[in-house]
């Protein structure tokens, strides 16, 4: 987007204007005492830790019990904590498993009982291993003097993450689910709470699960939503642009804000930063918005060359596009216009 | 530009006029808000598609004009309130308390509660760092605060997407906002910069007063979200680009050259005056004749 290359400026008129209210009517002002002594608001306000150094991941706490964990690279890490120990959504990459585990360690002894993939992406399941053998699981037969805890998922994901027998698979297999599930869903009742798995047919992938937190009122999406960026949409594994709007639009029924559209259930993406449902709402109208104007384009039956020459992304361009990197605003048109085109068939 | 100076200088002037470093001000009080610079935005709000007088770029403009207001009607749309970057439009008459610790009696936080929808913000004056990009943003966003002289100096950020306009101008979750609160006995007065690397060239400057009102009573406010209009799972109000049929209407009523209502950052200065003259001049009047054509 071009920049102006001139320093900001204002007018004349408008600095004295402002000079003058500021010495209009001398000033010292009136000495009124303080007619409203507001309590408890500093402990309300407290800021969240600022972004830790890059040798520790940061923790930023959601609410309750839910604490979302960054590493610096991959994917959010998302943890409940309490009594029966800790469920961890998404792992991100193996390579910043060690800062995830020590900071969770800052937070509890208890050891990790469940971790819950949001899809098979490698930056979302990559520390599944380091994380899972850091855990212990509950008996259920298991006799084994080595330590793991399960791994719950949507079936693709194992699918996605295995390989035939002779063949080589994505991950090996101790990072693979130990549980997955092929329905609409799958239920977990752990720290005195009902937690789901909700599966989001065709979204990002074909394998995506949002988690829900019901006491705690807190949804870990994966990548079904961001807020760093045009969603990925993975053709090639099943994705498509209205998978993500569904999923946008689940989200949407599922969150109930407290207080003019704000806080109540809380969101954290795949990638970025907590929200709550208004974040949601403005991620799904500017996702909405592209689909139907590429869906009105291919209508008219324009290519797909005339599309991105007609910039259908062009206002949102500046907050979540991207002109290099792995997601470029050029392939989220493109898979945008290919799964409109093409989509991909209903799960039976 | 001609005529005109940096931002840095228009707050290196605010500041200058600000006494002494510990010469804080208290600024609790009820205030009733003078409506005097931006009775555009009052009421129904303003016009659609007129964006005079805003520092917008060309993506901000082509989403102002692919805006909808049936927004509006949509459940998960109508409680919005105002962010805190336009929340002094108002109508925004105000409460302000500080809260000071006791042992120190040092002022910890200045509160202030908006009177459309109670919206209440936090400043804080403790020299507490702002949350890291990973931490929630809000409609009030995060403030923190610092006294030059007798001039309250706020900034903020962690605001979400709010607009600049009610008229479909945006302004993006990566804005920011320096504020000067300045009080003058019984007067109180704002000075608000926005600054939007996504959707504003130039900052938004806009400065608001208000007068002590001791007797003022603040109305909760509590909104409910219905279903007004049945629609489609998901709808989203939105035109389509070039479809907008509302996008003339500004400039046919008030028989503007098309070209003003798009704004711009050159529309906030009075060399403006010029241009608009010009493009006056070059309108075709509306009583004239269609030129005779030319002869086969």
């Amino acid at each position: 987007m071009k920049r102006p290359s001139n320093p900001p400026t204002v007018s004349q008129a408008a600095a004295a204007a402002l000079l003058l209210l500021a010495c209009a009517a001398g000033r010292s002002p009136a000495a009124t005492p303080a007619e409203d002594h507001g309590t408890g608001h500093a402990a309300k306000g407290a800021a969240p830790a600022p972004a830790a150094a890059s040798s520790k991941a940061e923790i930023v706490p959601v609410q309750h019990g839910v604490y979302l964990i960054y590493a610096g690279e991959g994917s959010n890490v998302v943890v409940q904590i309490g009594e029966q120990g800790v469920v961890v959504v998404d792992t991100a990459t193996a390579a910043v498993s060690d800062k995830i585990l020590a900071a969770l360690r800052t937070l509890t002894d208890k050891p990790v009982r469940y971790v819950l993939d949001t899809s098979a992406d490698a930056d979302h399941v990559g520390g599944n291993e380091m994380i899972s053998r850091a855990g212990v699981t509950f008996g259920g037969g298991y006799t084994s003097d080595e330590h793991f805890s399960f791994i719950f998922a949507h079936e693709n994901v194992l699918n996605a993450m295995s390989a035939p027998t002779g063949q080589k698979a994505a991950a090996p297999s101790t990072a693979w689910p130990t549980d997955t599930y092929f329905q609409d869903s799958i239920e977990l009742y752990f720290n005195d709470e009902p937690i789901q798995m909700l599966y989001q047919p065709n979204a990002h992938t074909d394998g995506d699960s949002i988690v829900f937190f019901r006491r705690s009122d807190v949804i870990a999406t994966g990548d079904v939503f961001s807020t760093e960026g045009y969603p990925v949409i993975d053709l090639e594994h099943g994705g498509s642009i209205n998978g993500i709007i569904a999923a946008l639009n689940r989200i949407i029924d599922i969150t109930i804000p407290k207080r003019n559209q704000e806080d109540g259930t809380l969101v954290v993406p795949g990638h970025g930063r907590v929200c709550d449902e208004y974040d949601v709402v403005v991620y799904r109208d500017m996702v909405t918005i592209i689909r139907d104007r590429i869906a009105d384009m291919i209508k008219k039956g324009m290519s797909l060359d005339a599309v991105n020459a007609a910039k259908p992304s062009y206002d949102y361009d500046g907050r979540y596009g991207a002109t290099s990197g792995a997601w470029t605003t050029d392939k989220f048109i493109e898979a945008v216009y290919k799964s409109l085109q093409s989509p991909p068939q209903e799960p039976k | 530009m001609s005529g005109s100076f940096s931002k840095t200088g228009l707050i290196a002037l605010l500041l200058l006029i600000g006494g002494p470093a510990m010469a804080q001000v208290e600024l609790s009080g009820t205030w009733s808000q003078l409506m005097h610079v931006d009775r555009a935005e009052r009421g129904t709000g303003p016009e659609i598609a007129d964006y005079t007088g805003i520092p917008l770029n060309d993506a901000a403009r082509e989403r102002a004009e692919t805006w909808d207001a049936a927004k509006w009607t949509v459940p998960e749309h109508q409680c919005e309130p105002h962010p805190v970057d336009y929340a002094p439009h108002g109508p925004a008459s105000l409460r302000t308390w500080s809260e000071v610790d006791v042992e120190s009696q040092k002022v910890v936080a200045w509160h202030v509660t908006h009177a459309w929808m109670v919206t209440t913000r936090d400043i804080w004056m403790d020299g507490r760092p702002h949350p890291s990009p990973h931490a929630r943003h809000t409609w009030m966003g995060y403030s923190t605060g610092e006294w030059h002289g007798d001039i309250l100096e706020v900034k903020t950020d962690h605001i979400k997407e709010g607009w600049i306009r009610r008229n479909g101008v945006p302004r993006s979750d990566r804005g920011t906002l320096t504020e000067f609160f300045i009080r003058h006995g019984q007067y109180l007065t704002l000075v608000s910069v926005v600054d939007d690397p996504v959707y504003l060239t130039e900052p938004e400057i806009r400065a608001w007063n208000w007068v002590l009102n001791l007797g003022y009573q603040m109305a909760p406010y509590p909104c409910e979200y219905r279903v007004e209009t049945v629609r489609p799972k998901g709808y989203v109000a939105h035109w389509l680009p070039g479809t907008n049929p509302q996008i003339g209407e500004f400039a046919r009523a008030h028989k503007l050259p098309p070209e003003v209502g798009r704004g711009g950052a050159k529309t906030m200065y009075p060399e403006y005056r010029h241009e608009l003259e010009r493009l006056l001049k070059s309108q075709p009047k509306p009583d004239a004749k269609p030129a005779t054509p030319a002869a086969p």
